[in-house]
């Protein structure tokens, strides 16, 4: 039986049990769940890596203008930028989340990790980490799967979607499985690996889903950018063996609580915080079909 | 229990942008379409209902219900210049919104295609329920329920006693497992449509039977959409 991916400690348990690294159970998971073979996943994963820095690159080199308009190359700008305000390497990170969450927005093709919403995280944070230490395609697609059973127990604990679960379900779930990510491929421990979940939950928390005239732009690609730089933050705190304190399971928990009790206007309705400014409201007029035919009431009948 | 997610829900899946229910969702639908009128349509009105009518544009859920009456899958980068491509391929479409439908599902498209050539006409109604799911709940006014996802017939009998006993026996002997099955009729005594969903893909010997059968007007297969 393989590992049913229903809590982070039965799979530190599984893992200090048995020596396997965190992916290998994912990878059982999906063998034995789905009957999916091996080489099968292998390759499934190689693609969705393929696509995710593809979907970098074309941020960074096509045209990349929304139809609202709202969008319009930020991540280029920030790339030709002259100033650099903390790293290369950080400005790095920046314009390729932004670059790939741009082509989401703008029609181009993205893998939704976990969520189309929040599709420029793990492109970002991966492609980074890769370069930045020169790690191998096999060592980022174990990375995939650690980050693969991260959302799986998200998923079954909290959500993994903006309309159930507001904004720290999706770009949150993202970060978490990309600090998860950055740690198991750097040696960090299971236990870091799963701290750094932990913390990065702890600084996605209570973070609401308004998007502006209801599309997937603003402030869905700036915080594909800061979710990427929060991934990078809690594995440097989490690899250095700092105590997160709450434990990864009753951190989840504590998303999936405050998922539940946020109201409907911050699931992905355009009805509160930023799509519910004035501006936000001419953006809508500008951008919104008006021109639909609206039945009559039923209400009454 | 509800069913295990795969890896790949996780990662994945691979699809253009901007939304799993405004892009992928709204090209399964077309393409689920194209399945049951038989063949690429020459005209289509496409009408948007609820939260799709006002932001169709925005998501550019209008390029991809093109896309996939073009039958172009969800990853297809074709699906952002799919207006031009239906040019080519001589499909003409025009598109309408309505709104405050209240008994209908937030995310309802209502799909009239036409093919010239063929002289066949058919009125699919899908809902994209989110992740790129989809359930077409009506065609030409019978009510149905199917997602696609399993292999789906749609058949036009009589309405006559032992027929859906009859028909699920084929299905069974071609080793075939029933997954869900709805059935409605105009009346009684006349035409009864079913829709049936199956787990594996049924041979063409078993459809060529069913559709020689004296009692059994129109058979439908659509084998499932990625």
């Amino acid at each position: 039986m393989s590992l049913l991916f229903t809590d982070f400690a039965s799979w530190q348990q599984h893992c200090a049990q048995t020596g396997e690294p965190l992916w290998q159970p994912v990878l059982n998971y999906e063998m034995e769940q789905k009957g999916r073979s091996e080489e099968a996943i292998w390759d499934g994963l190689q693609r969705a890596y393929d696509v995710m820095r593809d979907a970098v690159h074309t941020g960074l080199s096509e045209n990349m203008t929304s139809r609202s308009g709202m969008i319009n190359n930020g991540a280029k700008k920030v790339a030709a930028s002259p100033v650099t305000v903390l790293s290369p390497e950080f400005k790095q990170l920046i314009t390729r989340a932004l670059g790939a969450k741009e082509v989401n927005s703008c029609m181009g093709r993205v893998v939704a990790a976990p969520t189309a919403g929040a599709s420029g995280i793990l492109p970002g944070v991966l492609v980074t980490l890769q370069d930045l230490h020169k790690l191998e395609d096999r060592s980022i697609l174990e990375g995939l799967l650690v980050a693969a059973g991260i959302a799986l127990i998200i998923e079954q604990n909290a959500s993994l979607a903006g309309a159930v679960g507001g904004c720290q379900a999706e770009t949150g779930s993202a970060a978490a499985m990309g600090a998860g990510a950055i740690v198991y491929c750097l040696g960090g421990s299971v236990d870091q690996a799963l701290a750094a979940v932990a913390i990065t939950i702890q600084c996605m928390l209570g973070l609401v889903c308004d998007p502006v005239a209801g599309l997937v732009e603003v402030p869905c690609v700036v915080r594909n950018a800061s979710a990427a730089a929060i991934a990078f933050s809690s594995a440097q705190i989490a690899i250095a063996g700092v105590d997160p304190v709450i434990p990864v399971d009753q951190c989840v928990a504590a998303l999936g609580e405050v998922g539940e009790s946020m109201e409907t206007r911050y699931k992905e309705t355009a009805l509160g915080g930023l799509a519910n400014t004035p501006r936000a409201r001419q953006i809508e007029q500008k951008v919104l079909i008006q021109d639909i035919q609206i039945l009559p009431d039923e209400a009454q009948m | 229990m509800a069913e295990k997610s795969s890896i790949f829900d996780m990662i994945g899946p691979v699809m253009i942008g901007p939304s799993s229910s405004h892009t992928a969702g709204v090209v399964r639908i077309a393409r689920a379409a194209i399945r049951v009128l038989g063949s690429q349509p020459t005209h289509a009105t496409i009408t948007f209902y609820n939260s799709f009518a006002r932001t169709y544009e925005g998501h550019g859920s209008d390029r991809a219900i093109v896309a996939g009456l073009l039958d172009y899958p969800t990853d297809d980068k074709r699906i952002r210049e799919s207006f031009d491509h239906a040019k080519e391929a001589g499909l003409n479409f025009t598109f309408q919104g309505v709104g405050n439908a209240s008994t209908m599902h937030p995310n309802t498209i209502r799909l009239e295609l036409r093919d010239e050539r063929a002289g066949t006409q058919v009125e699919v109604i899908g809902q994209s329920r989110g992740g790129g799911v989809i359930r077409i709940v009506e065609v030409d006014g019978f009510p149905c329920d199917f997602s696609a996802a399993l292999h789906t017939l749609i058949i036009d009998a009589d309405d006559v006693k032992g027929s859906i006993a009859f028909i699920a026996d084929v299905i069974a002997h071609d080793d075939c497992n029933i997954a869900t099955m709805n059935v409605s009729r105009q009346g009684k005594n006349q035409v009864a449509r079913q829709f049936i969903e199956i787990d594996s893909p049924l041979t063409e010997l078993s459809l060529q039977y069913l559709r020689h059968l004296r009692w059994v007007h129109q058979v439908r297969y659509i084998p499932a959409i990625d």
